[in-house]
């Protein structure tokens, strides 16, 4: 399987979004460089509005994400409920 | 209240099928052909639009709402910036030399990808990618007005910028940058967004920004750390309707597949030889180094492409075959693209130097196969004869590419020893190449790259000096009339930075701010 | 180390870039949207010609009949760089956002008399696929035309009426759902109201001047749909029926149009003051294309006026004829 990543500004609001990835995602691997922070995971990440939202405490729109985002790769789903980036090969 | 009841809530999916696809329809007054012209020319079959798969789902009343969000944080840094003189919190003042470089060579062709993505978000027959790309179009002219709007600051106070747009159309080495997307956006429509929309966006983005922005974050650069951040915040947007691009010309019909590869083999290479100024930018531009090119290329193309192009392999897509040169070249782009600007620093809108003793360290220690043998001697002895007075600046014109339009610079693949050469006779002239890529380009299109803009060749031919010079009276100045037509002051916006107007400033600048007066 | 570089009074060596100084006439601070304006286009030294394309060069001024000796003599008067812009659009987002949930929350959508939902139904939602018409059109404004301030605005009404479009899906999903807005295509690929209209629209999506276009579109066309709909059918007439929250739901219409309209009496005065000839082909442009709207908004307008279609068309028309020759076309 290949790797997958998304990156993100390092501020007040990606902490708890990195912090839902890193729950929903034991493997992955959390890379931090000046004001940027670069999550890699095999194959597959997932980032879920409920994990947000109960770290944030209040209702989250996965778009909200694109804000703080810097750049990411893989192929993209996206629903209402969950973001998801992954290789089929 | 009954109907209310029966009325269920969209899901995203839905919703943004009834607020795009849904407001479509097929013409019956004109013909198909005549609203979307451009269809077909370029072979590509694509038998139904409706097959698209939206990938980012943002209607105009989220897109406002955040990328307001994203602008009201932006200028309030860029006014903190200009306010707090933020300029003089770069590690060192040669560090603004890339910012020289971005602004007249990167900028304007944000402002290209905007009218190409309005172009191509006009031209598509399926609403899905149109959208998409009218939606690019609006981030584009949006990168191109916040890099203006952070670059104008420095502006103000250091030279080499005064005049960018200018510059961008007519200074020898910025047509490498403008031809590659006026090659784009002179491409169809398709083309045009495996070139940007796949192969730039996708593949090689990363390691243009990536490096400019962390650049900037390294180097204390906070604007343009902020714009370039901001910026990158849309891309995740481009990338995937780039990706989805591909994807969905392949599903449609397999004749698609041998016009894509070559457009991915073609663009890939294209795209490369652009970020060569990345490169040298990264190896010996940025006073604090975050990594160095053969790294990014190693981890963003190398190991990243190389996940994406192991996923295309479904459709039949293969890694371009110029990979494998440019992990020969990988050793040697930076250091043969720094000592030629170093050479021809009298014609650039930049100030170049050479590294000092901790930088050669660095270099040696990140190109071991390459650095001490090849590059290290030549740059210490360019160094001594400057230090000597013997500074030489270049004033004969180099040879360009007729594909990539850089200098005839690049060595052999394999053999760093021996400038590679190609050749192609094409009617009745001959055309020069750096490379067999650029050879194969031109050969499958000669009658686009003819047309090339050659900027050694217009100044050869007395094109590139300002209206009514005489080149032929006694003690013509030709470098001099150049520097007129491109607008740039000799001595201020040139040459080396030792002795520069801007280091000159930057020291007593910072001296104010350090000391008591 | 912390410096604290505000203390630090420095003198600027230039005030703003060249070309802009050029065009000010002189070296002093300039606004974003100059900035962000101004020879943003490339204008020499063009590589290769497009080769859907091959008659002209990528940007090309001889792409419409319209001349000018300085394609940045065009002034947006709103000043919309894409900041100013998205901020602008943002702040009317909220308020049509707390429009849509005052309406929806309160169920205000079921209170409308029966006649009201039903000319909401039959003439606001299939106007969706008009915007749509409005967002191609402006797609081809932004990339045919020349130089940076006729052509920036382009790209923001493109998108503007594509949030429209979107504004009016969703009053047909407030009232009705998914079925109503098939219905509403129906009517627009099908019914005789509107054939008149979608052909008008289909007609400019193959015009090649893209001044010519500015004029059929977003003069003409939204020069007379958007007073007669929005301001005298939803804002006067619904209202007057006990239907005042369609005119919140399309408050964002009303208030854009008084807005852009700005911008483009700005631009028909521009190129008309440049030059008789111009002001000849905008005067001939005009009067074309609006006859023609006219008489396709004719049956539309029928759907909510009944008796006094002729009457309140006629007035509209009387209107736009004023708002022109004041912005110099001779009608
Ligand atoms: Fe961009
Ligand atoms: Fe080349």
């Amino acid at each position: 399987m290949s790797t997958v990543f998304i990156a993100l500004q390092t501020n007040e609001d990606t902490r708890p979004i990195i912090e839902a990835i890193v729950q929903d995602n034991p493997a992955a691997i959390v890379n931090e460089a000046p004001a940027m922070v670069k999550i890699d995971a095999e194959g597959k990440l997932v980032i879920r509005r409920e994990t947000v939202e109960e770290l944030i405490g209040r209702p989250y729109d996965l778009q909200e994400l694109q804000v703080n985002l810097i750049t990411m790769s893989g192929n993209l789903d996206q629903t209402d409920d969950e973001m998801t980036l992954y290789w089929n090969a | 209240m009954d109907m209310q009841v029966a009325k269920k809530k969209l899901g995203l999916k839905e919703r943004y099928a009834v607020m795009t696809r849904g407001l479509d329809w097929v013409p019956s007054y004109q013909k198909m052909e005549d609203i979307y012209p451009y269809m077909t020319y370029e072979g590509i079959k694509i038998h139904d639009w409706d097959k698209w798969e939206d990938p980012f789902r943002l209607t105009m009343d989220a897109y406002w709402k955040y990328q307001s969000e994203k602008e009201r944080k932006l200028y309030a840094v860029l006014d903190a910036f200009n306010q707090n003189n933020g300029h003089l919190n770069v590690t060192d003042a040669r560090y603004i030399n890339t910012v020289k470089l971005f602004v007249s060579g990167i900028s304007p062709l944000e402002y290209v990808a905007h009218r190409g993505f309005a172009h191509a978000g006009r031209q598509f027959p399926g609403p899905g990618p149109r959208v998409a790309c009218l939606m690019q179009s609006l981030d584009e002219i949006r990168h191109a007005q916040t890099q203006v709007h952070a670059v104008a600051n420095y502006n103000k106070y250091y030279n080499g910028m005064h005049d960018f747009h200018h510059a961008h159309d007519r200074v020898w080495f910025l047509s490498v940058p403008k031809s590659f997307f006026d090659d784009a956006i002179t491409a169809g429509p398709f083309e045009f967004m495996v070139s940007i929309g796949f192969s730039f966006e996708y593949v090689l983005t990363n390691l243009l920004f990536v490096p400019f922005v962390s650049g900037a974050a390294y180097n204390g650069d906070m604007g343009t750390m902020t714009f370039g951040f901001s910026a990158q915040s849309d891309e995740a947007r481009h990338m995937t309707l780039g990706l989805e691009v591909i994807k969905f010309i392949l599903e449609q019909d397999p004749d698609n597949l041998p016009i894509v590869q070559r457009w991915i083999d073609k663009w890939t290479w294209r795209g490369y030889r652009v970020l060569t100024l990345v490169a040298m930018m990264m190896d010996y531009m940025l006073p604090k180094r975050t990594m160095s090119w053969k790294e990014a290329w190693e981890i963003y193309f190398e190991e990243n492409g190389g996940a994406l192009f192991k996923d295309l392999a479904r459709y039949g897509i293969t890694m371009p075959k110029c990979a494998e040169q440019i992990a020969l070249e990988k050793d040697h782009l930076s250091h043969q693209a720094w000592s030629t600007f170093y050479n021809y620093a009298a014609a650039a809108n930049f100030h170049t130097w050479m590294p000092d003793e901790d930088e050669m360290a660095w270099l040696s220690a990140k190109y071991p196969n390459s650095y001490d043998k090849y590059y290290r001697p030549r740059m210490e002895y360019w160094r001594e004869q400057a230090a000597k007075g013997n500074r030489f600046y270049n004033k004969t014109l180099p040879m360009l590419c007729q594909t990539c339009q850089v200098p005839m610079i690049f060595t052999e693949p394999g053999d760093p020893t021996k400038t590679c050469y190609r050749e192609v006779d094409y009617k009745d002239s001959k055309y020069h190449f750096c490379s067999d890529h650029c050879k194969a380009i031109f050969e499958h299109e000669p009658e686009k790259y003819v047309q090339s803009w050659l900027p050694v060749h217009q100044i050869y031919q007395g094109n590139c000096f300002p209206e009514g010079t005489d080149p032929t009276v006694e003690g013509f100045d030709p470098l001099a009339a150049v520097l007129k037509y491109y607008h740039l002051e000799s001595g201020r916006d040139n040459l080396d930075f030792e002795g520069s107007e801007d280091q000159k400033n930057f020291d007593e600048w910072r001296g104010m701010a350090t000391k008591n007066v | 180390m912390h410096i604290d570089l505000r203390t630090v009074t420095i003198k600027p060596l230039r005030h703003t870039f060249d070309n802009i100084a050029r065009r000010l006439g002189a070296d002093k601070p300039a606004t974003r949207y100059q900035e962000g304006t101004l020879d943003m286009q490339q204008t020499v030294n063009f590589h290769y010609r497009p080769t859907w394309d091959p008659d002209h060069e990528i940007y090309d001024a001889s792409r419409t009949a319209i001349k000018m000796a300085d394609w940045y003599a065009f002034k947006d008067p709103r000043q919309f760089y894409y900041g100013a812009y998205t901020m602008a659009r943002a702040k009317q987002q909220d308020t049509a956002e707390a429009n849509f949930d005052f309406v929806e929350n309160r169920g205000l959508a079921e209170t409308l008399p029966a006649d009201v939902r039903a000319t909401v139904l039959e003439l606001l939602v299939p106007l969706r696929h008009v915007a749509w018409g409005s967002n191609m059109n402006n797609a081809s404004i932004c990339a045919y035309s020349y130089g940076t301030a006729f052509s920036q605005p382009g790209i923001y009404q493109a998108m503007d009426q594509l949030g429209i479009a979107q504004y009016l899906t969703r009053v047909g999903l407030l009232l009705g759902g998914v079925d109503v807005l098939d219905e509403a295509k129906d009517s627009w690929m099908t019914a005789d109201t509107w054939q008149g209209l979608r052909r008008y629209v289909e007609d400019c999506m193959v015009l090649k001047d893209p001044v010519e276009l500015f004029v059929a579109q977003n003069v003409a066309l939204d020069g007379l749909l958007y007073p007669l709909v929005y301001e005298t059918i939803v804002d006067d007439v619904l209202s007057a029926k006990g239907g005042t929250p369609v005119a919140m739901l399309t408050q964002f219409m009303t208030d854009w149009f008084a807005e852009t309209k700005r911008w483009t009496d700005a631009t028909m005065k521009t190129a008309a003051a440049e030059s008789a000839e111009n002001k000849e082909i905008l005067a001939k442009w005009v009067s074309q294309w609006r006859d023609r709207a006219a008489a396709t908004l004719l049956p539309v307008a029928r759907i909510a006026l009944n008796e006094r279609t002729d009457e309140l068309v006629a007035e509209v028309v009387q209107q736009f004829n004023a708002r022109l020759v004041k912005a110099g076309v001779p009608l």
